[in-house]
C-alpha cells in the first residue's frame, strides 16, 4: 500500500501519503493561497471563499455569508477564542461562531483593503496590506499603522507577517524584512547589505533578496526564516545563512512561503514543489515536473540526491503554503489542497 | 468639567465666541431657545447646580442559598445592600465601585460578584462578612458578571467594549476577551451549567435602513469560547435572559422596535413590540412571542425569573410598573403547537399573550431586576425609582410586602423626572417611555422615522442624552430650541399620542435629562494626557491649513462648528450630508462628547462608523477638509475624536 522506503544510504526524511482535495470534492476553488490548521480542522484561503475542512467535509463561506471578499489571501486563528481572521482582497474579516465582522479601509482603521497577511498574537491582530502594516488591538478597537512615515519601511507593499510574543516580522515585497520589538516598540529593517543590488552579493552576507514573500519567526530558538523570489534566508540574530537552488536542496529560488518548525528546520513552498530542510538534509515532494508522476527526492549534506519511491504527491508542484497538524502536513497549491499523512517508519520501510 | 474641555484651556470660551462669529455657513444664531423659554415660563439655566442627594436606585437582586438574605445592587449609591428577608429590613451595606449594574452569587454562595460599570471592575464580596475582598479588572463598562458552576471562570459582559471578559478566578486575571454583539449587557448561566448566555441592549451594526438584528451570544463553559450566536430578527434592546427546563430552554426579554416605518402608527401597535425570544433544544430555532395585549402594552420587558419546576416565568416591565406572570408550560406548549409559519409571525400577534400570560402584578415604580426565593414562593422585585423591593407571593400573584431601602427625604425635581423618564403611562395605551429608546439615558442604536411625513422622510439617528444641558437647540434639524419643547409638545404630538406631561412634570423631566451624567471616557489616558497618535489627531482637528498649505475656510475647519466644551457651535450647518428625503440639508451641529459611543453617525445614522463620516459621506470636503489626509492621518483624527 505504501510502497515507499528510504533508499539505502540516504538520510531518513519524513514521508507522506498524500490525499488531495479539489473542487471535485468540495473546495470552492482550486487556487488556494493559504492553509491554517486549527486543531482537528483546517481552514483554506481560496480564490473563491474561505473553506473549512471538518469531519471529512469542506464547508465554504463566501460573501453571501458575510465574508469581506471572495478572494482570501491569508488566514489565522486566535487559539484562545477560536475566532478566524481572514485577509482578503476586500478587507479583513473576523469570523466568530458563525458571524462575520468586516474591517475595510472605509469603515475602520484598516490601512488598505488588499490584505495579504494576517497574524494573531495575544490581543493584537497584525495585518500586512498593500499600504503598509497595521495592528488592531481587539480589546480597545484601536488601529496603529506602520508605514514609511513611522518605520524604516521604504516600500509599503507588505506581503506577509509573523507575530510572536517578543518580535513581529514583516515581509515587505521589495523592501526586505522589518522587525518590531514588542517590548521597546522599535523597528529595525533588514535589506540587501550593499544597498544597491537588491540581492546579496557575498554569500551569507545578509538577507538574500529584498523581494520577500514570507517570514516565519521561530521564537523559541530566536531564529527568523525568510522566503524570497530569489532564495531563502535564515537569521539567528547574528549570522545570516542563505539558501539557493544551486547550493542547497531547494527545488527553486522562487519561494511563496517558509514555515519554521524550529530554529533548524523549516518547510518551503516553492513553484517547483514542497521542500523540507532538517538542518542538514533536504527533501522535496511534488508531481514530477516532466511526467507528473509522484516524486520524492532526498539531498544529503554532500549534495547527493536520492529518489525515493512514492505513489502519491501533492496535487500540484506550485506550492503556496504549508501548515502542520501533528506530524501531518496540509498544503495549499495551485490546484487544490493536499493533506500529507505522515507515514510511520515501519510503513516507509516495508 | 471633563478633562477634554480642560485641554482646550483658558481660551476655550474665546474660541467658542470667535467660532460663532466666523461661522458663516451656520445660518442662524439660536435665539429661539430664549423666546421659547419665556413662553413656557422656564428661564435659562442660570442657577448653579447644587449637589443632588443620592437615591439608592435598586436595579438587581440576588438571594442567598438559604433565602434569608437579599443582596440588592443600588446603582445610585454605589453599594450593595443586604436585606434580612424575614424581617424585611436592611441589615448591612457595602460600598462597591461606581455605578454598579449587577450582582451574582457564586455557585457555593460564598462570593458576590458586582459589575461596576463606571470603574471597569468587578467587586468580589465575601457574602459572610459583606466585605469587598478583591477587585477584578474588566473591559469597558462591565454590565453583568456570572461565574461558572465550578467557580473557575467569571464571565463579564462589557457594554461599551462589545465583548465578554473571561477571568480566571484563581489567578484573578483576565485570560481572554470574547467577541459579543453591540452593548453586551446581561449574562445567565444555563441550568445545566454548560453554557453562558449574553444579551445585548443594542442591535448589531447593519446596513442603513435595514431590519434590526440582535443576538444572544452562547459560550461553552467547558472551553470558554463562543460556540453559537442565536439571531434575534427584528429585535433590538435585549435585556435579561433566563434558563429553564434543565438548560434545554432559554428565554430572553426583548423589544422589537418598528423603526423603519413612520411613528404615525402608535395607535396601531406598530412602534415597539414587547416580546420574549425563546430558543434551545426543546424549542429549536428562535421563536419570538409577545407579552403585550391588543390594547395595552407591557414595556420594556427587563428582568426574568423562572420558578423551580419551570412552572412560572416572571417578567418585569419597567415602564409599566408591573410584573407579568407567564404560565411557562402553556407558553412552551403554545410554541410547540405552532407551524413554522405561525412561529415566524407569532411576535406580531397581539392576541397571543392570552394563551400564556396568567397575571399582571402591579409593583413599585420602574421595576428592574427579579430574584426568587429558593422555594420559589416569593419573588423579589427591585423598584428602581422608588427605592423599594416588592415581595410577591408567586401563587397569589400579589405584592405582600414592600421593603424600603432608605432614601432621601423628598425627591428632587431631577428624581421626580427620572421616574417620569422610565414611565410608560403617558403614552397611548402605555406603549413606551423615554427609556425605551434612550436605554438607561443612552441610545438604542437605531435611526427612526419619527414624523407622519411619509415613509423614509427625515430619518433621525438617536443621540446620547449624556451631558446635553448646554447643547441647545435639539432635534436633528435644530427645530426644538430647548428641552422643554423637545420633551413637551414634540413628545406629546409625535410620540405619546396622548396627553402628556403637566407643566410641573415637564419641568421635572427636563431637569432629569439635563442631569444625566457623562460616562467616563475610556480612550483618554488616566492622567488626562493624549497619546502621540491622539496628539496628531488633535492637530488635524485644530488645523487651519490643508496639507498643501492652503488655508481652510474658517467655516470648514473642525473647530468652526465643533467648538466649546461640548464641541458644538449650537448652530445649524449644511455639511453635504443631507439626503433627498430630508426636508432641509441643514443639520444641528452635534456635540462630540463621548461620540465614540454614539454610532451610527450623521443626522440619519447613515454612517455606521466614525470613519465612514469622511470616507463615504464627505466626497467634496464640505464636512471639513479631509480628503487631503492619508489613511493613517484620518486614523489619528479618529483616535483623537474618541477621547472627546
Amino acid at each position: 500500500m505504501f510502497a515507499a522506503g528510504a533508499a539505502a544510504g540516504s538520510p531518513e526524511m519524513p514521508q507522506f501519503r498524500w490525499e488531495n482535495f479539489t473542487t471535485e470534492n468540495g473546495l470552492p476553488d482550486n487556487h488556494v493561497f493559504q492553509i491554517k490548521v486549527d486543531g482537528s480542522q483546517v481552514w483554506a484561503a481560496t480564490e473563491n471563499g474561505l473553506a473549512l475542512y471538518r469531519d471529512g467535509h469542506w464547508k465554504v463561506y463566501g460573501t453571501q455569508d458575510g465574508l469581506a471578499h471572495r478572494a482570501v489571501l491569508s488566514v489565522d486563528v486566535d487559539p484562545r477564542t477560536g475566532d478566524v481572521w481572514a485577509a482578503t482582497m476586500g478587507g479583513l474579516s473576523r469570523f466568530s461562531a458563525g458571524r462575520f465582522d468586516n474591517y475595510t479601509q472605509l469603515n475602520s482603521g484598516l490601512p488598505n483593503d488588499v490584505v495579504y497577511g494576517v497574524a494573531v498574537q495575544g490581543d493584537s491582530v497584525w495585518v500586512a496590506t498593500a499600504a503598509g502594516g497595521a495592528r488592531l488591538d481587539v480589546k480597545t478597537g484601536q488601529w496603529r499603522h506602520f508605514n514609511e512615515r513611522n518605520t524604516p519601511m521604504y516600500e509599503i507593499w507588505t506581503y506577509g507577517v509573523s507575530a510572536g510574543a517578543e518580535k513581529v516580522y514583516y515581509a515587505v515585497w521589495g523592501g526586505g524584512v522589518l522587525e518590531y520589538d514588542v517590548e521597546t516598540g522599535r523597528w529595525k529593517d533588514y535589506n540587501d547589505p550593499d544597498g544597491e543590488t537588491e540581492i546579496v552579493l557575498l554569500k551569507d552576507q545578509g538577507l538574500i533578496h529584498e523581494v520577500t514573500t514570507s517570514v516565519s519567526w521561530a521564537e523559541k530558538d530566536h531564529v527568523l526564516w525568510v522566503a524570497t523570489y530569489f532564495g531563502a534566508s535564515r537569521y539567528d540574530g547574528r549570522y545570516w545563512k542563505n539558501f539557493m537552488d544551486k547550493d542547497s536542496g531547494l527545488p527553486s529560488n522562487f519561494l511563496n512561503q517558509v514555515k519554521a518548525v524550529d530554529g533548524n528546520r523549516a518547510w518551503f513552498a516553492t513553484d517547483k514543489g514542497l521542500a523540507y530542510y532538517d538542518g542538514t538534509n533536504w527533501s522535496v515532494y511534488r508531481p514530477a515536473l516532466d511526467t507528473k508522476a509522484p516524486e520524492m527526492t532526498v539531498r544529503d549534506a554532500q549534495g547527493k540526491i536520492t529518489r525515493i519511491e512514492v505513489t502519491t504527491a501533492p496535487s500540484h508542484n506550485y506550492i503556496l503554503a504549508v501548515d502542520f497538524q501533528g506530524g501531518d502536513l496540509w498544503v495549499a497549491t495551485a490546484h487544490g489542497v493536499s493533506h500529507g499523512i505522515r507515514l510511520k517508519q515501519k510503513e516507509t520501510t516495508k | 468639567m471633563r478633562a477634554a474641555s480642560v485641554v482646550l484651556g483658558a481660551n476655550a470660551e474665546e474660541r467658542r465666541v470667535e467660532t460663532r462669529r466666523r461661522a458663516q455657513k451656520c445660518v442662524r444664531q439660536v435665539t429661539l431657545s430664549f423666546l421659547a423659554s419665556a413662553l413656557w415660563g422656564f428661564g435659562p439655566a442660570s442657577v448653579p447646580p447644587t449637589p443632588s442627594p443620592a437615591y439608592p436606585s435598586p436595579i438587581e437582586i440576588a438571594v442567598s442559598a438559604n433565602g434569608s438574605r437579599l443582596y440588592v445592587v443600588c446603582e445610585g449609591t454605589d453599594e450593595v445592600v443586604e436585606v434580612d428577608a424575614a424581617a424585611g429590613a436592611v441589615a448591612r451595606r457595602v460600598r462597591v465601585g461606581q455605578h454598579p449594574k449587577s450582582v451574582a452569587l457564586s455557585a457555593n454562595g460564598r462570593q458576590l460578584y458586582v459589575a461596576n460599570s463606571w470603574s471597569d471592575t468587578v467587586s468580589v464580596i465575601d457574602a459572610a462578612s459583606l466585605k469587598v475582598v478583591r477587585e477584578l479588572a474588566t473591559g469597558y463598562e462591565p454590565n453583568a458578571a456570572v461565574a461558572d458552576a465550578e467557580g473557575r471562570f467569571l464571565y463579564v459582559a462589557n457594554r461599551s467594549g462589545n465583548d465578554i471578559s473571561v477571568i480566571d478566578l484563581e489567578r484573578g486575571v483576565e485570560t481572554k476577551r470574547l467577541l459579543a454583539g453591540r452593548g453586551a449587557a446581561y449574562l445567565e448561566l444555563s441550568a445545566d451549567g454548560r453554557r453562558v448566555y449574553c444579551t445585548h441592549i443594542y442591535p448589531l451594526a447593519g446596513a442603513f435602513r435595514s431590519p434590526n438584528e440582535s443576538e444572544v451570544t452562547v459560550i461553552d463553559t467547558r472551553r470558554q469560547v463562543v460556540v453559537e450566536r442565536e439571531r434575534l430578527e427584528n429585535a433590538a434592546g435585549i435585556f435579561h435572559v433566563a434558563s429553564a427546563n434543565g438548560g434545554r430552554v432559554a428565554i430572553a426579554a426583548e423589544m422589537r422596535p418598528k423603526n423603519l416605518i413612520p411613528l404615525a402608527h402608535v395607535e396601531h401597535g406598530w412602534v415597539i413590540g414587547n416580546s420574549l425570544a425563546v430558543f434551545g433544544a426543546d424549542i429549536g430555532e428562535v421563536v419570538q412571542v409577545p407579552i403585550d395585549e391588543l390594547d395595552r402594552y407591557y414595556t420594556p420587558p427587563f428582568g426574568l425569573a423562572v420558578t423551580p419546576g419551570n412552572l412560572q416565568l416572571f417578567v418585569s416591565t419597567t415602564g409599566s410598573d408591573s410584573v407579568t406572570a407567564i404560565d411557562l408550560p402553556k407558553l412552551l406548549a403554545y410554541i410547540r403547537a405552532a407551524t413554522p409559519e405561525q412561529r415566524r409571525l407569532m411576535a406580531n400577534d397581539l392576541s397571543a399573550s392570552a394563551n400564556y400570560v396568567s397575571a399582571r402584578i402591579p409593583v413599585g415604580r420602574a421595576p428592574k431586576g427579579l430574584a426568587l426565593s429558593p422555594d420559589g414562593k416569593r419573588l423579589y422585585v427591585a423598584n428602581r425609582t422608588d427605592d423599594t423591593i416588592s415581595v410577591i407571593d408567586t401563587a397569589a400573584h400579589r405584592v405582600t410586602r414592600t421593603i424600603g431601602l432608605g432614601r432621601a427625604a423628598a425627591p428632587t425635581p431631577e428624581r421626580r423626572g427620572e421616574g417620569l423618564f422610565f414611565s410608560a403611562r403617558f403614552a397611548f395605551q402605555g406603549h413606551f417611555s423615554c427609556a425605551n429608546c434612550h436605554i438607561e439615558g443612552t441610545i438604542d442604536g437605531l435611526a427612526w422615522d419619527l414624523e407622519p411625513d411619509g415613509f423614509g422622510v427625515d430619518i433621525v439617528e438617536n443621540r446620547l442624552l449624556e451631558d446635553i444641558a448646554d447643547t441647545a437647540p435639539f432635534k436633528w434639524n435644530g427645530s426644538n430650541p430647548d428641552l422643554e419643547t423637545e420633551c413637551g409638545p414634540r413628545t406629546e404630538k409625535y410620540f405619546y399620542r396622548a396627553q402628556s406631561y403637566s407643566p410641573a412634570e415637564l419641568a421635572d423631566i427636563v431637569s432629569f435629562v439635563k442631569s444625566i451624567p457623562l460616562r467616563p471616557n475610556r480612550y483618554r489616558r488616566k492622567d488626562g494626557e493624549l497619546t502621540a497618535q491622539q496628539e496628531r489627531g488633535k492637530a488635524i482637528f485644530e488645523r487651519g491649513r490643508s496639507k498643501n498649505g492652503a488655508p481652510i475656510d474658517d467655516t470648514n475647519q473642525c473647530l468652526g462648528c465643533h467648538s466649546g466644551p461640548h464641541y458644538t457651535s449650537q448652530q445649524l450647518a449644511d455639511v453635504g450630508t443631507g439626503k433627498p428625503t430630508d426636508r432641509s440639508p441643514l443639520v444641528d451641529v452635534p456635540q462630540l462628547t463621548n461620540v465614540v459611543l454614539d454610532a451610527p453617525y450623521l443626522h440619519d445614522g447613515s454612517a455606521r462608523t466614525l470613519e465612514e463620516i469622511w470616507t463615504v459621506f464627505n466626497p467634496h470636503d464640505r464636512h471639513g477638509v479631509t480628503n487631503d489626509l492619508s489613511k493613517d492621518e484620518l486614523n489619528d483624527l479618529i483616535e483623537y475624536l474618541k477621547t472627546l
